[in-house]
């Protein structure tokens, strides 16, 4: 079903705080964007940004100041739009005298699914998020992790159109982490959306095919990872291993980084092929040549160090 | 409708499982101290103590678990978080409100109907027998029943804005105010105030009637209790309640989750 799966426009939060909840401070700026039907979107953004602000708001936890949504071509206040998304919250914390069973048989009943069709998939998530050996402990026996795997079963559970997760893999050791990028490009592959918030930058670059990254509250780039990094090449890297004691190359090789044997350096695309006579010429063995891309880290420091520069000039020129 | 019925079942079951009927065995232990106790009194008074003894009880234990385990009705999920997952699913606020009230209203029946019941099996003891008179402690036990679910609205309706701290306050102030509506009315001032009188009059008719609701004594002493108050206060429990869920829910369908 190609087109926009959720719309979001102009979408505005303030937080009241200080005495009497006087004052108010912004954390989401007129946010407008859209996520593609069938797509992997990565929410990204430091913590306060307005992330999970973004997803409480669709998902109908808080209210906007300004703005709308939609979801499914449905505004985000109608609730039969519900039964169509998955939500996990961040750090999800269930009903601890339920066992994992008990609380996805509970969350189930809240859609159209027959006693045996609820029975019949609380088995299959539980044995999808690797959960069927402990379905009959009480959660609050369950570790952190366990938590986040109950949260996401619940979350798929009723095979939602649209699925958003708030900081899907936190919590989670290696092999869980893994586990919830399995399932979520299986969910890609069944033809959902998903629309995920993460910290871990190597996780958007690896799943989604677009990221919107936020600071501030504001949007401050969205699109493809390779395009919004820019997919020009910033250097050239040489890894090589040295054969002899490299005295004919030592200014060249006293640029390069040494780990064990090996020895990496960077140049421009221009020095290369002066770089590798070189280093030939040293008797060195060349092991590779790479391209030197920016990395969706990258992007995102210099979004945020932008961000403060900003944040610091105006903070001076106020004074 | 069928939502809220699925909150409700998982409501009553939480009181379950976080061991909320155990009273019941406090309660047990009471009327068979009682009944034994009792045994040395002269025939007659016997009666009247375990009628007395067994409806008071049921009404305190039933308050208690009513303010306390309301006040955290809605306030305990916000803050634990256990609401997110819920509310993202096709359920509306009210429906979860509903759902709620109507999980510890379920809990306070079975615990008063197990109550009730230890109190008959009492009275059996020291009788040796059940008259017809004896079914106004039925009556009795629904009036109590009436009244806890009245106190259950008001505890939903300010767990929905304010912590279980002053929420327990306001909901005990409210009881406790509820007791005298009837003072209230007939109020006179010392030196004669009539607005004073009639603000305390206007008062009296906003405020929770919890009067209505005692029939103990006459319980206790087997008088029959008139059709007319059964029908007048469960009219008027219902739409108290009515009126304070209504208020509950227009509160908590604008509130923003941390």
């Amino acid at each position: 079903m190609p087109g926009a799966a959720i719309q979001i426009e102009n979408l505005t939060k303030d937080y009241p705080f200080g005495f009497l909840h006087l004052k108010k401070k912004r954390s989401l700026e007129g946010l407008t964007m859209e996520v593609e039907s069938g797509e992997v979107f990565g929410f990204l953004g430091p913590n306060g940004a307005g992330k999970s602000t973004t997803i409480k708001l669709l998902v109908g936890l808080i209210f906007p100041e300004a703005g709308t949504a939609r979801i499914l071509g449905k505004p985000i206040t109608d609730i039969e739009m519900h039964g169509d998304i998955g939500y996990l919250p961040e750090q999800p914390y269930f009903y601890d005298y339920l066992t994992a069973a008990e609380v996805l048989d509970y969350f189930a009943r809240f859609h159209n699914l027959t006693a045996a069709d609820r029975g019949e998939r609380v088995e299959r998530m539980l044995k999808k998020v690797g959960l069927e050996t402990a379905r009959k402990i009480q959660l609050r026996k369950y570790s952190k992790g366990m938590l986040q795997r109950v949260g996401l079963a619940q979350a798929i559970l009723h095979d939602p159109k649209v699925v958003i997760l708030d900081e899907p893999m936190s919590g989670l050791d290696p092999i869980g982490r893994r586990e919830v990028r399995d399932i979520i490009l299986e969910l890609k592959r069944e033809g959902k959306t998903v629309l995920f918030s993460t910290h871990i930058l190597s996780d958007a670059e690896m799943l989604c095919d677009r990221v919107g990254v936020i600071v501030g509250g504001k949007l401050r780039g969205i699109g493809a990872p390779g395009e919004i990094v820019g997919m020009k090449a910033q250097g050239m890297e040489i890894l090589f291993e040295l054969a002899g004691d490299g005295r004919n190359a030592a200014a060249i090789i006293g640029k390069a980084t040494k780990t064990g044997d090996r020895y990496r350096l960077q140049v421009s695309e221009q020095e290369l092929f002066a770089a590798l006579e070189q280093l030939q010429g040293a008797g060195a063995k060349i092991l590779s040549v790479a391209q030197i891309k920016a990395s969706l880290e990258d992007y995102f420091m210099n979004l945020i160090e932008a961000d403060r520069a900003q944040a610091a000039a105006v903070e001076v020129s106020g004074t | 409708m069928r939502r809220a019925g699925a909150v409700a079942l998982n409501t009553f079951r939480e009181a379950v499982r976080d061991r909320v009927l155990y009273n019941l065995v406090f309660f047990a232990l009471l009327m068979m101290a009682a009944a034994i106790f009792v045994g040395g009194i002269s025939i007659g008074i016997e009666e009247m103590v375990i009628k007395s003894l067994g409806l008071s009880a049921i009404s305190v234990i039933g308050l208690l678990i009513a303010v306390f385990i309301g006040v955290g009705l809605v306030y305990k999920e916000m803050e634990k978080r256990t609401l997110y997952a819920l509310l993202a699913k096709p359920v509306r606020r009210w429906e979860f409100l509903l759902g709620k009230f109507g999980g510890l209203v379920l809990t306070l029946a079975v615990n008063t109907l197990a109550m009730a019941a230890g109190l008959f099996l009492a009275l059996l003891y020291v009788k040796h027998r059940l008259e017809s008179a004896d079914g106004v402690l039925l009556i009795a036990v629904y009036f109590i029943l009436l009244k806890l679910m009245l106190v259950v609205a008001l505890a939903l309706l300010f767990s929905c804005y304010t912590t279980p701290l002053l929420a327990i306050l306001y909901t005990s102030a409210l009881y406790i105010a509820g007791l005298f509506v009837e003072e209230m009315r007939t109020f006179h001032f010392a030196a004669p105030n009539p607005a004073m009188e009639a603000l305390l009059r206007g008062l009296s008719y906003l405020l929770p009637n919890f009067e209505n609701f005692n029939v103990m004594a006459a319980a206790a002493h087997g008088r029959a209790i008139p059709g007319a108050l059964i029908i007048e206060n469960t009219a008027y429990s219902a739409l108290y309640s009515g009126i304070v869920l209504f208020v509950a829910a227009a509160v908590f369908s604008r509130r923003n989750l941390k």
